[in-house]
């Protein structure tokens, strides 16, 4: 494929290291060798950036000099470390060291996450409660994906199937209907307490499978539409269901309270094992927060392995294919419908399990949890990261849902700090997704981390060409 | 010979333009037949509705003594119909071989969950369906090409050739070609007719083809069927409707035929 390079406010950077790469290394060396260098270069720029410049700037060697630098180093080390060596020229298990370290990394950030300092303007780390949030929003980004990056089918209701899943755990986990009394392998809950009462291990499965279920009567009738016409009904779908959630206390006049209302339904039960309960946790180790961060990890890795596992499949490529183009792939006897609907499926299938995840680590759902924001919450996370790129969608909701969480909040209070102003900075949230989503369509239109196919058609613009005799060229 | 594909009183009607009316037509198993007629014609109409892209206003399509009037494209694919298109509609950011491979989904299996699970027996499936396809692109002359460049990328020609190896991946037994030596040059047009007459022979194929160079018309078709204003006008050998002076009218206007 043709290499073209970005032009942008980098460039004299790279050339710069062009230059140097040319004055050091010799003729002879080879590309793994010259790849090493130009990193080895930019990460030695990094800790110029970050030691020299920004350190005395932000003035954090007068706080705490000792704590700052320490873990600062140590993380500029651990950045040498995944980038610098050439990992991906290693065959075999090359493309699998990175992801394996990074998610090293994450699985042990409950224990270091204490002794991390600030980040200039942002100030602390997330803690690992933030980190669950951020895990489940990355889980629902990634089942998005399959729907918009994949199928190239726009989603605008992708919240709905996130409500889905939480009212799934919600009834089947809880006390809502205490005119029955059922238990099965639930933990934490006393054998008298009123309700159904179900292991929430069974009800992540069942949330996946109800949702997948719904997205499939959803996605038969409107799936038939093109483009817009699609996230118009979708659109739709996303703000009938939490109608119904908030309603749904007295379904059709009959008195049966199905959701609870406006109250939302809480308590829900923990997840955990025989008497290990979630809720509780077990000592100083096993606390509450780092079970279930630990468990999010779990099932964020399970939703990219079986997302990276269908795009290299048969449905894979004939969602490819009718992003590219659906008369083509029909004609090639790809049934439409159906390869669409299994999109819009297997999408509502992670949303569900991130939906009642969510739902059982709050220990609560209320119909409010689910506006329309969401959605469009979700799908930014899809464009800034790089619509059909796993890597890229993961990278733009966590970020994200770190602003929506813990980012804004503490920018705020800095830029209040220093610039003696009173600015509730949360408030403006969607303001600024919107400004970031604007400045991303601006400078980079494919994403943080593009799929290199979505490149391509961003730099040469394919369109799906109406059929040609209607034109008539 | 029996016909493998029988068309009755078939018409294509867009508002109140007639584009093609009430044609029948018959394809016999194992033949080459051109579709030719000026610009505008209804070939193109004829051949979205052979494959199920336009639904036909009222007429019968039967393929295979099979009524498949109607049905949409994948259904008609199923059946062992394959196409190019006029101008080329590859898969563009897709490699060469996935495109190849997304011409074969009827012919796998591969659900969802086993697919998540790559069970031995969807690998199996994959590595068969990779090795055939490569074949594919070796038949098609595309065994210098980079298996895993970007369809986009590929140069005109080999975008064309690209296009008759994933419509041959579908395993057909009808091959509808439209234009495929539109922006050939004559070197590459000879070249082209060649290929399809090896197609012909070596994949068992009755094939269609839209084509405007009478050379490649005259020299690889049994019979040739020609199109003016939606209607048929004529039908026969090459050298048969080469003398139709309905024919030599539509193309050179009325007087012409007299004239010669």
């Amino acid at each position: 494929m043709a290499v073209r390079r970005r032009t942008g406010f980098l460039d004299p950077v790279r050339e710069w290291i062009d230059e140097l790469e040319g004055r050091i290394l010799p003729e002879t060396a080879g590309p793994v060798a010259r790849l090493t260098f130009r990193r080895a270069v930019t990460a030695a720029i990094v800790f110029l950036i970050t030691f020299v410049v920004l350190a005395p700037i932000f003035n954090y060697a007068t706080s705490e000099p000792g704590l700052w630098r320490g873990a600062a180093f140590f993380t500029w080390l651990v950045f040498v470390v995944l980038y610098v060596p050439p990992w991906e020229r290693i065959p075999t298990i090359g493309p699998y060291i990175r992801p394996a370290m990074a998610f090293g990394l994450a699985f042990t950030y409950p224990f270091y996450v204490s002794n991390m300092f600030d980040i200039p303007i942002f100030g602390a780390w997330p803690d690992v409660s933030t980190g669950v949030y951020m895990l489940v929003f990355i889980m629902m980004a990634i089942g998005l994906n399959i729907v918009v990056g994949y199928a190239g089918l726009l989603d605008l209701g992708y919240v709905a199937f996130y409500a889905i899943g939480s009212y799934t755990v919600a009834w089947f986990a809880s006390s809502q209907f205490a005119g029955v009394n059922v238990h099965f392998w639930d933990t934490g809950v006393g054998a008298t307490v009123p309700g159904i009462h179900i292991s929430i291990w069974l009800l992540l499965a069942l949330a996946g499978v109800v949702t997948a279920l719904v997205g499939i009567l959803i996605g038969l009738p409107t799936l038939r539409l093109r483009g817009d016409y699609l996230a118009i009904v979708t659109l739709g779908f996303g703000e009938i269901l939490p109608q119904i959630a908030r309603n749904g206390d007295d379904l059709f006049g009959t008195g049966f309270n199905l959701t609870n209302g406006p109250n939302g339904i809480v308590p829900i039960d923990s997840p955990g094992f025989g008497s290990f309960n979630y809720l509780t946790g077990s000592g100083t180790f096993f606390t509450s927060e780092r079970l279930f961060f630990w468990t999010a990890i779990l099932l964020v890795l399970f939703t990219i392995f079986c997302s990276l596992r269908l795009l290299d499949s048969r449905l894979g490529r004939a969602w490819v294919a009718i992003r590219e183009d659906e008369t083509a792939a029909s004609a090639m006897g790809v049934p439409l419908m159906r390869t669409k609907t299994w999109a819009y499926a297997a999408g509502a299938f992670f949303g569900g399990i991130a939906g009642a995840y969510y739902a059982s680590f709050k220990s609560a759902t209320f119909p409010g949890d689910f506006f329309f924001n969401i959605s469009v919450f979700i799908l930014c996370m899809v464009i800034l990261g790089g619509m059909g790129n796993i890597w890229g969608v993961i990278l733009g909701a966590a970020f994200l849902s770190y602003l929506d969480r813990e980012g804004l909040a503490n920018t705020g209070a800095w830029l209040n700090q220093h610039l003696s102003l009173n600015i509730e900075v949360p408030k403006y949230e969607f303001g600024i997704f919107g400004v970031i989503l604007v400045l991303t369509m601006l400078f980079r239109p494919e994403g943080l981390i593009p799929n290199t196919r979505r490149k391509a058609e961003f730099e040469v613009g394919v369109h799906d060409q109406p059929l040609y005799d209607v034109t008539h060229e | 010979m029996s016909d493998l594909v029988q068309i009755e009183q078939l018409r294509k009607e867009f508002g109140g333009l007639t584009a093609v009316d009430d044609v029948d037509f018959t394809i016999p198993q194992g033949t080459i037949v051109s579709l030719i007629g000026p610009n505008g014609a209804g070939k193109t109409t004829f051949f979205n509705m052979l494959t199920g892209v336009y639904k036909p206003t009222s007429g019968m399509i039967v393929l295979k003594d099979e009524d498949v009037t109607g049905k949409p494209p994948h259904a008609i694919t199923e059946r062992g119909v394959g196409r190019t298109f006029q101008n080329i509609r590859l898969f563009q950011t897709m490699t060469a071989l996935e495109n190849v491979l997304v011409g074969m989904h009827t012919q796998l299996k591969g659900g969802i969950v086993p697919s998540i699970l790559r069970t031995p027996r969807v690998k199996r499936e994959e590595v068969q369906a990779r090795t055939r396809a490569r074949e594919l692109l070796e038949f098609s002359g595309l065994g210098d090409v980079d298996e895993e460049e970007y369809a986009r990328n590929l140069s005109y020609g080999d975008q064309r050739r690209l296009e008759v190896a994933r419509a041959l991946a579908i395993n057909p037994q009808l091959l509808l070609l439209d234009e495929p030596t539109a922006g050939m040059n004559p070197q590459e047009t000879l070249e082209f007719t060649g290929f399809v007459a090896k197609l012909r022979a070596e994949h068992d194929l009755t094939i269609l083809l839209i084509e405007h160079d009478m050379r490649v018309v005259m020299g690889i078709s049994d019979r040739v069927t020609v199109f003016d204003y939606g209607e048929k006008i004529a039908e026969g050998t090459p050298t048969e409707v080469q003398k139709d002076e309905r024919v030599i009218e539509a193309y050179l206007g009325s007087g012409a035929a007299s004239a010669a």
